[in-house]
C-alpha cells in the first residue's frame, strides 16, 4: 500500500516537472512563430532581388547611422553597428544588413518592438570589398544608409 | 546541441544595454574540408532577447553572420536585478540560451 502510494506521488511530480520543461521550451517557439523569417530575401542571391524581396525600393536617409570598418582586414568578421534616432526616424519596425557581392546578400534582419532602440552591433562577414546596405522600415516604408567596405581577406576562407 | 551564451547586461541612462556573446560556428555551407568534401551549412537563424518574458528583439540571421556571433542591442527600461536572457536555434534544429541579470 505504502509502495503505490510514494508512486503515485512521484509520477505525479514527475508529470508536473514535463509540464513545466515543456512549457519553459515553448515560450521562444511561440514568439518565433509570430514573425515570419523573410525568407525569399534571404534565399536572393543579388542585392537587386533581395531587396524587392524585402518590399520597395529603399529611400536613403541621413537619419541612420551605419557604421562600418573603412578597410576590414578580415573579412569573416567585419563588424557594423546600426543606429537610428527616434527623432530623425520614428516607428522603426525591422532593420536589415545586406552585403552586396556575398553569395546571399541579406545578412541578418531584426524586429524592433516599441520600447526597444534601434540598436544593433553584431558581427558579419563580408566576401569582397563592396558596399554594405542598412536597410530600415519605419510607418511601412523603406529607408537605406550604405557604406563601402574593403576587404584585404576575403569572408568565406577555405 | 545547447551552446550557452555569455551576457552582460548594464543599465546605462534610461536604456539597459545587452551584449551576448554566442558559440557557434556559423558554416555557410559553402566551405570544403581538407578532403575536398562540402561542409553542411550549419548557422543560427534565429535569435531573441528577453526582458522577463518580454521579447525586446528578434533578429533571423542568414550564414554570413561572422562564427561565434555577437550582438549589442539596447532597450528602454530595464531595472538593476532584472532578468536578460538570449536564446537561439539554428538551421540543424541546435538551441542554446543564456541568462543573466542587469547590472
Amino acid at each position: 500500500m505504502t509502495t503505490t502510494y510514494q508512486k503515485g506521488i512521484s509520477r505525479r511530480g514527475w508529470l508536473r516537472w514535463t509540464v513545466i520543461l515543456s512549457a519553459a521550451a515553448a515560450i521562444p517557439k511561440r514568439v518565433w512563430a509570430a514573425v515570419a523569417r523573410p525568407e525569399a530575401a534571404f534565399g536572393a542571391t543579388a542585392l537587386d532581388e533581395a531587396l524587392a524581396a524585402l518590399g520597395d525600393t529603399p529611400q536613403a536617409h541621413e537619419g541612420i547611422q551605419f557604421m562600418t570598418p573603412d578597410i576590414a582586414e578580415n573579412g569573416a568578421v567585419v563588424p557594423i553597428r546600426l543606429q537610428v534616432d527616434a527623432e530623425a526616424l520614428p516607428n522603426v519596425s525591422k532593420v536589415s544588413v545586406l552585403v552586396e557581392m556575398n553569395p546571399n546578400p541579406l545578412a541578418a534582419s531584426f524586429d524592433i518592438p516599441p520600447g526597444t532602440e534601434v540598436y544593433i552591433e553584431t558581427r558579419v562577414k563580408v566576401a569582397q570589398t563592396c558596399t554594405l546596405y542598412a536597410v530600415v522600415e519605419a510607418d511601412g516604408q523603406l529607408y537605406m544608409q550604405s557604406r563601402e567596405t574593403k576587404v584585404t581577406l576575403g569572408g568565406c576562407g577555405g | 546541441m545547447a551552446g550557452r551564451i555569455k551576457i552582460r547586461a548594464q543599465k546605462k541612462g534610461d536604456v539597459t544595454e545587452v551584449k551576448a556573446l554566442m558559440r557557434h560556428p556559423m558554416e555557410t555551407g559553402m566551405r570544403k574540408d581538407q578532403a575536398g568534401d562540402a561542409i553542411p551549412a550549419h548557422f543560427i537563424t534565429e535569435v531573441a532577447v528577453f526582458h522577463g518574458d518580454q521579447p525586446v528583439m528578434q533578429g533571423h540571421w542568414g550564414a554570413a553572420v561572422s562564427a561565434n556571433p555577437f550582438l549589442g542591442v539596447r532597450f528602454a527600461g530595464g531595472e538593476p536585478g532584472d532578468t536578460v536572457r538570449v536564446a537561439w536555434v539554428d538551421n540543424q534544429g541546435g538551441t542554446g540560451e543564456g541568462q543573466t541579470t542587469i547590472r
